[in-house]
């Protein structure tokens, strides 16, 4: 064969030599096929760890007893108990050092997603106390009145 | 002309053929998944929807959001609720406003392109609430279309995205017949519910299941027979989304109708 043509495949083949040993690096070692074969368990291993690491937000009910059991007692003798405290008082985090305070949710279309009356025959909505949003004082925050941890009439401001 | 050891050879390939294409068109069945004790892994988690109870109210919506940092004002969402209404005279409604992320705080029905259908309360046949997630299905064409390996099923059968992987191509999204994929705003890779899996693996429940006041979301393990969620698959009347897919969803509903797709 004449130089021509084979100094090129030399060429050719460097490169194709320099591409596997550049994909030995970077390719993670944990990369590749995993339980569920090639069709559904080709993947880095590592992600599934870097998933768990991902921080909690919403730490429950539970979290917020712990320095405000008062607040807690008192709602859950109403039939608020059901509604977890960070639903109105925002995600807690790392509450007490980050944030420092949160942000309470007292706007009227935080009480109208329940209790904006529909009368949906299949579904719980309708076994749910509501008004009509354009009749019952439409102008004012519902906590003018109400106080969403005494919810019954007796707590009407 | 066909020599005997051929034609022996084909049948064997034919049958083999015929027997696999079976098994892949074969219809979901938990009691299966249940009873699989041969898999490594002890753990399946699977989710439960009690369409009766939940009233719209979109918690669930607004704490995904947040847990999972999908930018709140984006029109995009990893788990969202629908109403369906369908009235006396056969019409059949459907919304879904924001993904419900404020709830659902009106009768009227938001058609889109900023026009609403006011619904008289006499005409109302039926009208209900489903939330919707990703089904974490056994079969998830969503990995089976990703070209680098970047979204694949853990060992415990939630999908995962990895985002360092991820080119962004798309496929993933265009795949799934129950559009819960999309493209993160700020990552730019696809994002999905992974029923928020770094809640799941430290024991806690989902913020979505958390966040819920009436008991309408609930996860489990299938493969823990003692779980109340795995109790009610197998004994209770359960239906799943888009059977004919065979994608083997795992999210169980109870309570849903025709008109849910």
């Amino acid at each position: 064969m004449k130089n021509h043509v084979y100094r090129p495949l030399i060429v050719v083949l460097c490169l194709i030599g320099l591409i596997l040993i550049a994909r030995i690096f970077y390719v993670p070692k944990d990369f590749g096929v995993h339980e569920r074969g090639y069709m559904y368990g080709w993947y880095r291993e590592g992600n599934t760890e870097d998933w768990t690491k991902v921080a909690v937000k919403y730490q429950g009910e539970d979290y917020c007893k712990g320095c405000h059991p008062d607040k807690y007692d008192s709602i859950m003798k109403t039939p608020h108990a059901i509604i977890q405290c960070e639903n109105c008082h925002g995600p807690a985090i790392e509450h007490p050092s980050n944030p420092q305070k949160l942000a309470i949710d007292k706007s009227r279309a935080q009480c109208l997603r329940c209790h904006a009356s529909l009368p949906y025959p299949t579904s719980g909505r309708a076994k749910i106390r509501g008004i009509d949003p354009e009749k019952h004082n439409p102008d004012i925050e519902c906590v003018m009145c109400h106080n969403p941890h005494k919810p019954s009439l007796e707590g009407l401001k | 002309m066909i020599n005997r050891r051929d034609f022996l050879k084909n049948t064997v390939k034919g049958i083999a053929g015929i027997t696999l294409s079976l098994s892949a068109i074969e219809i979901i069945d938990p009691q299966k998944i249940f009873a699989d004790k041969t898999d490594k892994s002890k753990v399946r988690w699977v989710f439960l929807v009690d369409t009766y109870k939940c009233v719209g109210c979109g918690f669930c919506v607004k704490a995904c959001k947040q847990e999972n940092e999908i930018p709140y004002d984006a029109n995009v969402t990893r788990t969202w609720v629908e109403r369906y209404v369908i009235t006396k005279d056969g019409k059949f409604f459907a919304d879904t406003p924001k993904g419900a992320r404020d709830g659902f705080i009106t009768g009227k029905i938001d058609l889109g392109q900023g026009k609403f259908q006011d619904i008289k309360k006499e005409d109302i046949d039926k009208a209900f609430f489903v939330p919707k997630l990703c089904n974490q299905c056994e079969n998830p064409p969503c990995v089976q279309v990703c070209p680098v390996g970047a979204t694949y099923q853990a060992p415990d059968g939630v999908v995962l995205v990895d985002r360092k992987w991820c080119i962004g191509c798309g496929y993933c999204i265009m795949g799934c017949p129950y559009g819960v994929r999309f493209f993160h705003p700020v990552y730019h890779t696809a994002e999905k519910c992974n029923f928020c899996y770094h809640r799941i693996t430290k024991g806690l429940k989902t913020a979505c299941v958390q966040a819920c006041p009436f008991g309408a979301r609930q996860i489990g393990n299938i493969k823990d027979p003692n779980d109340p969620v795995t109790k009610i698959i197998m004994t209770e009347r359960v239906g799943i989304l888009k059977e004919e897919y065979g994608t083997k969803p795992q999210v169980y509903y109870i309570g849903l109708d025709k008109e849910v797709k």
